[in-house]
């Protein structure tokens, strides 16, 4: 927690990504970039879904709730789909997810969309670099904590005027 | 026709302690109570002022069983858009620099003011919009905008017979709106839109799936339980009853909704396609914003 203290920019925030990568394309080019021993920054967690197109942009917001500073999509080039389309569903939906995500003040560059294939080991490292590296910029989202309910008035105490 | 007459013969099985609305109640009439004699309130209303909250808080003691009523209370409402703005742009705009203000002597409500007779006073202002349940605990949800007569019916019967479900849930059905839409049989096999018409732009066939027209109709991601209203008013639906048991956050489910139907391949369409739809927050977090995982807008 006490990493994300460091006021925008300050080099002590380390940003937390949260990715989305799916399991025949780009975690696939994920374990490529391990085994080939490719450094990048280890600010990313990684969450391994069946095909892009699963990805649901509540996940997006549930992982900002949670604490993510941004979120990266991975998938399989359009027309290498293991299931076709769910990449092409997986790009409508970004898009719209960014635009409104913008305007509820939340930067285009925290959301990432990127086609990345089994073999490209190094673009997983790459992007990942660079994604880092804007979060940083930018600094700690800061969600609104959401309201939580005051406790049940006891039923001993009596509230108001009592009769 | 959404007749309330049949409301009468469950209503007369009840004794109102406080309906302010209807009926000649005061707040003392409320603190005079004791902690749980009310047997069932209903709240109607978000919550935004310390009045607001101080009597969600009197309610809550007051009461055995505590309804949320309407999407203010359940979600946030469209009031609950508020959370777009920052608390001192919303008084300013609406006090000073808004096209149609006329206060030449820059009159701001103040909580407390000096007047030849005392002190008065008005409640504060809070910061955000916030859902019933944001602010006490609430025992169960009943949506819409306004809920549908039938779902108040069903509840007030359920009370009176005893046959409450498991606290927290909501009392209406938990599937999406295109289950009971009478287009639904009309809707293609295969739903794409390649334009997004306003409802006053086109004229909408009466019995062809809104959403394959072009309108952009929340059904598909929205609770049923309303008969279809807005639909059979030839309007597309604009999600009132909120989302279903199975979604956390409504306008993040609309997005994967409406999105996934879009009839665009590459950036280039998609952006020009979505460029159609006016205002998101407005049209997917018309009723939700408080209720969603963002809350608010991020204001830095």
């Amino acid at each position: 927690m006490s990493d994300h203290s460091g006021p925008q920019g300050h080099a002590s925030f380390e940003p937390r990504i949260v990715a989305f990568f799916c399991n025949w394309c780009t975690y696939t080019a994920a374990d490529l970039a391990g085994t080939s021993r490719l450094r990048y920054p280890p600010n990313v967690r990684v969450v391994r879904i069946m095909c892009s197109g699963r990805f649901d942009p509540q996940f997006a917001l549930s992982a900002f709730r949670d604490g993510a500073d941004g979120v990266l999509i991975g998938g399989c080039h359009p027309g290498d789909c293991h299931y076709q389309e769910g990449n092409h569903k997986a790009l409508r939906r970004f898009i719209l997810l960014r635009m409104l995500a913008k305007q509820l003040g939340i930067e285009e560059e925290r959301l990432r969309l990127e086609w990345i294939a089994a073999s490209e080991g190094e673009k997983v490292q790459r992007v990942i670099a660079e994604m880092t590296e804007q979060v940083r910029r930018l600094g700690p989202l800061r969600l609104a904590p959401i309201p939580a309910p005051v406790e049940r008035v006891g039923q001993l105490q009596e509230v108001g005027r009592a009769r | 026709m959404d007749l309330a007459e049949d409301l009468l013969s469950v209503v007369d099985r009840v004794d109102f302690v406080f309906f302010p609305v209807a009926m000649d109640f005061k707040k003392e009439d409320v603190e005079n109570l004791g902690n749980g004699e009310i047997d069932v309130c209903f709240i109607n209303g978000a919550i935004r002022t310390s009045e607001e909250e101080e009597m969600a808080r009197l309610l809550r003691a007051k009461s055995q069983i505590l309804i949320a009523y309407g999407s203010c209370s359940c979600l946030g409402g469209i009031p609950g858009l508020a959370n777009l703005f920052p608390r001192e742009e919303i008084l300013q705009f609406n006090y000073l620099d808004g096209p149609s203000v006329v206060n030449p002597d820059a009159i701001v409500p103040k909580e407390e003011t000096k007047v030849p007779e005392g002190e008065v006073e008005l409640p504060s202002f809070h910061d955000d919009v916030k859902t019933l349940a944001q602010t006490v605990e609430v025992d169960y949800f009943l949506p819409g905008c306004p809920p549908p007569v039938i779902l108040l019916k069903g509840a007030l019967e359920a009370i009176l017979e005893g046959n409450l479900p498991e606290k927290g849930q909501v009392l209406a059905p938990d599937i999406a709106l295109c289950d009971e839409c009478p287009r639904k049989t009309s809707k293609p096999e295969r739903l794409r839109i390649d334009s997004f018409r306003r409802p006053h732009e086109i004229l909408a066939d009466p019995e062809t799936c809104l959403l394959a027209q072009g309108l952009l109709c929340l059904g598909p991601v929205t609770r049923g339980g309303c008969g279809a209203a807005c639909v059979s008013g030839n309007m597309p639906c604009t999600g009132c009853l909120g989302p279903v048991s199975r979604v956390r956050d409504y306008g993040g489910k609309a997005v994967s909704a409406i999105a996934s139907l879009l009839d665009a391949e590459n950036e280039e369409e998609i952006v020009r396609l979505l460029g159609d739809i006016v205002d998101p927050p407005g049209t997917f977090y018309r009723y939700g914003l408080p209720a969603s995982l963002l809350h608010k807008r991020i204001l830095q």
